[in-house]
C-alpha cells in the first residue's frame, strides 16, 4: 500500500493514523488491561472501603471461598448457566429450523421471536416478576379458571427461584439465538435438501443428520455468547427477585457489587472478579483455539 | 424399460405459467439434453420429471408408471446438481450410502451397490475422504454415484458443469459420454451451452418461453432448423441472416437481396415458394466461401475484421452494411478493406418466412 | 392407462406439528408483552380481582400519566420522564461517540499499516468479553480523580469505552468488504487520513452505521449496570429509575403505574427494533461473528 510519495509526507500520514488510533490505544490499555491489573492487585490486598496497598497473599481468596453467599452464588450461577444455555439452544434451533421452512407468516413470527431481545434486562424482570406474583399473577388467575389447587409460587420459593430467572433470561435471549442460527442456515447449500428429497430422506432426519452438523460454528457462538452473558447476569437478578428471598437467588455479579459499593469490601469483591475473570478465560480460549484451527484447515484446503 | 413419457404438463410458479401443455417422449437409453437461455422453463421442466416441482396438470410416466403425483424417491430418478449437492460433513461412502440406509436397505446389499458404483466410476480410493477434499472431476463421480447406488433409471443432470473452467468442463464432459456409453442408462441434461448439447446429446431438445422448439438429433438441429431462434442458438459463431425476397422466374427461384443472391432451386421447400415472399435466408459461416475459384459469387463485399483463431479464422465482411461472418482457412491471407467475392453453398443453406420465423 | 390419484394432501402430520410449535412459541413470546399492555391500562380495581389475562374493563391511561409524571423514583417522585430525559441526554452523546471512534478505529486499522495496532486490535476484541465488574471499582476511582465521576460526561464516556470493541469490529469487518483499490485511488488525488475518512469512508459507510446506530441506542438505552454506577444522582437513565420506581416503593405497590412505567421504558428500543426490521439482525450477529 506504499504510494509514491515524499517521505516527510509519507511519515506525517503515518503519525495521524497512530494520532487517530491514540484513544483505542488509551483504552486498551488504560481500561481493559490496567483497570484488569489493578483489580488483580488489589485482590491480593486487605483492601476494605478504600485499596490499600498491602500484599496478603491469596487471604482474600480463602475467605472468599469460605463465604457461603459466594459459594451459593456460584451453585445458582451453574444451575442457570446449565439449564439456561440449553433450553435457549434447544428452543432457539427448533425455531430457526421451523422458521426456515417457508411458513406463512414468516416475517411476522421473526419479529415476533426476536423482539424481546430488544427490551431490557431489568424491563423483562419486572413484567416477569408481576406475572409470577402468587396473588395476583398466573398462579391466581389459573386458580379462578378453575383450577383451585394449582400452584405456581416459583418466585417466593427457596428452591425454585432460580428456574422463574431461567424461564425470564431464556424468554429474552433465544432469539439471539434464532438470530445467529438463521444466519448460519443461510449458508447451507439450497440443492441439498433436494438431493435429500430424491434420496427419500424425511425432513427431521434431514436436519438432524446434514443442517445440524454444518451448524457446529453457529452453535459454537451462540453458545459462546449465552455463555458469557451467564456469567455476567446481573440486571435481571436485581430487577426480578433482588437475588431473594433471601440468597436464593444470588449471583456471582451481583455478589460482586453488593461488596465494592454497598458493603465495601473492595479486596474481596476483587478476588472474586478475578474468579469471574478465569472463568470467562477458560470458557473463551477453547473456542478461539478451535475457531483458529479451524480456519487455518480451511485456508489450506 | 426406462423412458419417460411427458404429456399435456403445466407448470405455475407463484402463478406464472412456466410451462404450458408441454408434451414430451424421452426414449429409453438415450441422451437428451434440454437445451435454452436462460428462462426458458428447461430447469423447471427437470425439476418437475424429479418431482421436486409440482405440476399443476398433465401426466408424467417413468418406465410405464405414472408418477405425476409420486414422491422424488419412488420415481426411480436419480439427480446431479449444479453445486453437486453433496453432503458436506459425511464421506464418500456415507454419502453414497446414505439414500438406501433411510430406505431400509440390508447393509450387505448397500455394500454391493456402493462397491459397483465405486469401481464403475473409480472412487475407490476416495471413499473415506469428505466432498471438501475432492476435486471437481471427483465430485461429479460421486454425484453420479449417489444415483447409481439408488439403481436409478433415469439420471437428470441440472447444468453440472456451468461452474467449472473451460478445460475441466471439456474433460468432464468426455467422461460423463463415456459413463453414458459404459451404463446406456437414459440421461436428461439440461444446458445453456450449444457446445456440451452438440457433443453429449443423442438427441437435442431447444426450449424457448417454456415451449419445446425443436427436438431431433445434434445434426438435424443443427443443419436444419425450424425456426431462427434454433438456428441462431446453435453454432458459434452463429448463423449468418440476411433479409431478402424470393424470386421466381421461369421455374426457378432466387433468393435476392441487395447484397446477395443465391439460386435456391433446389431447396427442399414444405410448401411451394411464393413469388416475392419477404424471407431470411440463414447460412452457416462455415458454408460461405472466399475468393472462390469456379463457382459464380453469390455477392461481394469489403473485409472489415479478422480473428484468428489457431486452427481457422474468422473472417468478417461488411455487406452493405449487412455482417457476415465466414469461416476461413488458417492459410488465407485475408486484406483489410479491400472487396471480396464469395460464394455460398445453396444445398446447405435455410430459409425462413420473415414475419413467422419459420423454416420455409 | 389409469386416472392420476390426484394431489397428495399438504396437511401432514409434520405440518401441523410445525405450526403447532410456531404459534405456541409465539403465544409464549407475546404473552408478556400483552400483560404488560392489559395490565397498564387496567385501574387498581380491576388488577386486585387476579386476573391476570382478562382485558381491561374500564380502560384508563391514569396509570401511564401517573409513571411519566408522580411516580416516586427514590427520593422524588417526578415520575419517570426524568429518566427519559436523561437515558436521552446519555444514549444519543454515547452513541455518536462510539460510532465515531469505531469508524475511525476500523478505518485505520483496515487501510493504514501501524506497528501496534493488531496486537492492541486483539486485546481490544479480548476486553468486549471481560465482566464489567472486573473494571468497575479503578474506573470509578479514575474517574473520580478527574471529578468525572457521577456526571453525564463521565457515563457517556464509560460508554464509549464499552462500546468500541464491538463498533471497532463492525467497522473494520465492513472496511475488510471495501476494495483497497479505492483507498489507494483516493490516495493518488492526494488524499490524506483525515480527508479521506471524512471525504470518502464516512459517506459510504451509511448501511453499517445505520446497523451501529440501531445497536448501540438499544443496548445504551436498555443499560442498568453502568447507569447506575457512574451516571450520578441527577443522570440516572431510565431503566434504573423505573427499577426504583417499582422495587423500592412501600405502601401499596401499584401495578398498573409500574407496568405502564415498565412499557415507556421500552418503547424507544421497541420502536428502533420494528423499524429497523432486518438491520436488527445484521446488527445481532455482526456483534456475534467475531473476527
Amino acid at each position: 500500500m506504499r504510494v509514491g510519495t515524499q517521505p516527510a509526507a509519507r511519515r506525517r500520514r503515518a503519525v495521524a493514523a497512530q494520532l487517530a488510533l491514540l484513544p483505542m490505544a488509551i483504552t486498551v490499555l488504560g481500561v481493559y488491561i490496567g483497570t484488569v491489573l489493578w483489580s488483580v492487585r488489589i485482590s491480593f490486598s486487605s483492601s476494605k472501603i478504600f485499596p490499600t496497598n498491602d500484599f496478603v497473599g491469596l487471604a482474600q481468596y480463602q475467605r472468599l471461598f469460605n463465604t457461603e453467599r459466594w459459594i451459593v452464588s456460584l451453585q445458582h450461577i451453574v444451575v442457570f448457566g446449565v439449564l439456561f444455555i440449553a433450553a435457549c439452544l434447544v428452543l432457539g434451533f427448533l425455531l430457526a429450523v421451523f422458521l426456515d421452512q417457508r411458513v406463512r407468516g414468516e416475517n411476522a413470527l421473526r419479529t415476533v421471536f426476536l423482539y424481546p431481545y430488544a427490551m431490557s434486562f431489568v424491563a423483562t424482570g419486572l413484567v416477569w416478576q408481576w406475572m409470577l406474583n402468587p396473588e395476583l399473577g398466573i398462579q391466581s388467575t389459573v386458580r379462578a379458571l378453575g383450577l383451585p389447587g394449582f400452584e405456581f409460587d416459583w418466585i417466593v420459593s427457596q428452591d425454585k427461584v432460580i428456574y422463574t430467572l431461567v424461564i425470564a433470561a431464556v424468554w429474552q435471549a433465544s432469539g439471539l439465538v434464532v438470530a445467529v442460527l438463521l444466519a448460519g442456515l443461510r449458508g447451507i447449500d439450497e440443492a441439498l435438501w433436494n438431493a435429500a428429497r430424491i434420496d427419500g430422506v424425511p425432513r427431521w432426519r434431514y436436519t438432524l443428520s446434514v443442517v445440524l452438523p454444518q451448524l457446529g460454528p453457529a452453535f459454537g457462538t451462540a453458545f459462546v455468547l449465552l455463555a458469557v452473558g451467564v456469567v455476567k447476569v446481573y440486571d435481571v437478578v436485581v430487577a426480578m427477585t433482588q437475588g431473594g428471598p433471601g440468597n436464593a437467588s444470588e449471583v456471582p455479579a451481583k455478589f460482586i457489587m453488593d461488596n465494592l459499593f454497598t458493603r465495601a469490601n473492595v479486596g474481596l469483591a476483587s478476588a472474586a472478579s478475578t474468579v469471574m475473570l478465569l472463568t470467562v478465560l477458560a470458557l473463551l480460549l477453547p473456542w478461539w483455539y478451535g475457531r483458529s484451527v479451524q480456519s487455518r484447515r480451511e485456508a489450506r484446503a | 424399460m426406462s423412458n419417460v413419457i411427458i404429456e399435456a404438463l403445466d407448470i405455475q410458479l407463484s402463478g406464472v405459467s412456466i410451462i404450458s401443455q408441454l408434451d414430451l417422449d424421452v426414449r429409453s437409453g438415450e441422451f437428451l439434453v434440454l437445451l435454452g437461455p436462460s428462462g426458458c422453463g428447461k430447469s423447471t421442466l427437470l425439476h418437475s420429471i424429479a418431482g421436486l416441482i409440482d405440476a399443476h396438470g398433465g401426466r408424467i410416466e417413468i418406465g410405464g408408471k405414472d408418477v405425476t403425483w409420486a414422491d422424488p424417491k419412488d420415481r426411480g430418478i436419480g439427480m446431479v446438481f449444479q453445486s453437486y449437492a453433496l453432503y458436506p460433513t459425511m464421506t464418500v461412502e456415507k454419502n453414497l450410502s446414505f439414500g438406501p440406509r433411510i430406505a431400509g436397505v440390508a447393509r450387505a446389499e448397500i455394500a454391493r451397490r456402493v462397491e459397483r458404483a465405486a469401481t464403475m466410476l473409480q472412487l475407490n480410493e476416495l471413499l473415506q475422504r469428505k466432498p471438501a477434499q475432492l476435486s471437481g472431476g471427483q465430485r461429479q463421480r460421486v454425484a453420479i454415484g449417489r444415483a447409481l447406488v439408488r439403481e436409478a433409471a433415469v439420471f437428470l443432470f441440472d447444468e453440472p458443469l456451468s461452474n467449472l473452467d473451460a478445460k475441466l468442463r471439456a474433460e468432464l464432459r468426455r467422461e460423463l459420454k463415456q459413463l453414458h456409453k459404459q451404463l446406456g442408462a437414459t440421461m436428461i441434461y439440461v444446458t445453456h451451452d450449444q457446445v456440451e448439447a452438440m457433443t453429449l446429446a443423442s438427441r437435442i431438445a431447444v426450449m424457448r418461453s417454456g415451449q419445446i422448439q425443436q427436438i431431433d438429433t445434434p445434426a438435424t438441429v443443427y443443419n436444419r432448423p425450424v425456426n431462427m431462434f434454433v438456428a441462431g442458438f446453435l453454432g458459434a459463431p452463429s448463423m449468418n441472416f440476411v433479409e431478402g425476397r424470393l424470386e421466381r422466374v421461369n421455374g426457378d427461384t432466387h433468393f435476392v437481396a441487395p447484397t446477395l443472391h443465391v439460386d435456391v432451386s433446389a431447396y427442399p421447400f414444405v410448401n411451394p415458394p411464393q413469388h416475392n415472399l419477404p424471407t431470411v435466408l440463414g447460412v452457416r459461416p462455415e458454408h460461405i466461401a472466399l475468393s472462390p475459384p469456379s463457382a459464380a459469387p453469390a455477392g461481394r463485399a469489403t473485409i472489415a475484421l479478422v480473428e484468428p483463431m489457431g486452427s481457422n479464422q474468422i473472417v468478417w465482411l461488411d455487406a452493405q452494411g449487412v455482417s457476415l461472418a465466414v469461416e476461413a482457412d488458417a492459410q488465407f491471407t485475408p486484406a483489410l478493406d479491400r472487396a471480396i467475392a464469395f460464394a455460398i453453398d445453396a444445398a446447405q443453406v435455410s430459409l425462413f418466412e420473415r414475419s413467422s420465423q419459420q423454416r420455409l | 392407462m389409469s386416472a392420476p390419484p390426484g394431489r397428495p394432501s399438504r396437511i401432514t402430520p409434520a405440518r401441523v406439528g410445525l405450526y403447532a410449535l410456531l404459534v405456541s412459541s409465539a403465544v409464549f413470546f407475546l404473552l408478556p408483552l400483552y400483560v404488560m399492555l392489559a395490565t397498564s391500562l387496567k385501574p387498581m380495581e380491576e388488577i386486585r380481582l387476579g386476573q391476570l389475562f382478562a382485558l381491561p374493563l374500564h380502560v384508563t391511561i391514569e396509570p401511564w400519566r401517573q409513571a411519566w409524571s408522580t411516580a416516586c423514583t427514590g427520593l422524588e417522585c417526578r415520575g419517570i420522564q426524568v429518566g427519559f430525559w436523561n437515558s436521552v441526554k446519555i444514549a444519543v452523546p454515547s452513541t455518536v461517540a462510539s460510532i465515531f471512534f469505531g469508524a475511525l478505529n476500523g478505518y485505520a486499522l483496515s487501510f493504514w499499516r501501524v506497528r501496534w495496532a493488531g496486537a492492541l486490535f486483539g486485546v481490544l476484541m479480548f476486553g468486549a468479553f471481560v465482566p464489567y465488574q472486573v473494571m468497575m471499582y479503578p474506573l470509578v476511582r479514575a474517574l473520580a480523580s478527574v471529578d468525572l465521576f457521577g456526571t453525564l460526561t463521565g457515563i457517556v464516556l464509560i460508554h464509549t469505552v464499552f462500546g468500541m470493541p464491538v463498533m471497532t469490529l463492525l467497522f473494520r469487518n465492513y472496511y475488510a468488504g471495501v476494495p483497497s483499490e479505492l483507498f489507494k485511488a483516493a490516495r493518488i488525488d492526494g488524499g490524506g487520513f483525515w480527508r479521506i475518512f471524512f471525504q470518502l469512508m464516512l459517506p459510504m459507510s451509511l448501511p453499517i452505521i445505520a446497523v451501529a446506530v440501531i445497536m448501540q441506542l438499544t443496548n445504551i438505552w436498555n443499560d442498568f449496570l453502568l447507569g447506575l454506577v457512574f451516571a450520578g444522582r441527577e443522570n440516572l437513565p431510565m431503566t434504573v429509575q423505573l427499577n426504583n420506581v417499582i422495587n423500592t416503593t412501600t405502601g401499596e405497590r401499584l401495578y398498573n403505574v409500574n407496568m405502564a412505567a415498565t412499557v415507556l421504558t421500552s418503547l424507544l428500543p421497541l420502536a428502533v427494533y420494528l423499524m429497523s426490521g432486518r438491520w436488527f439482525i445484521r446488527g445481532i450477529t455482526a456483534g456475534a461473528v467475531k473476527g
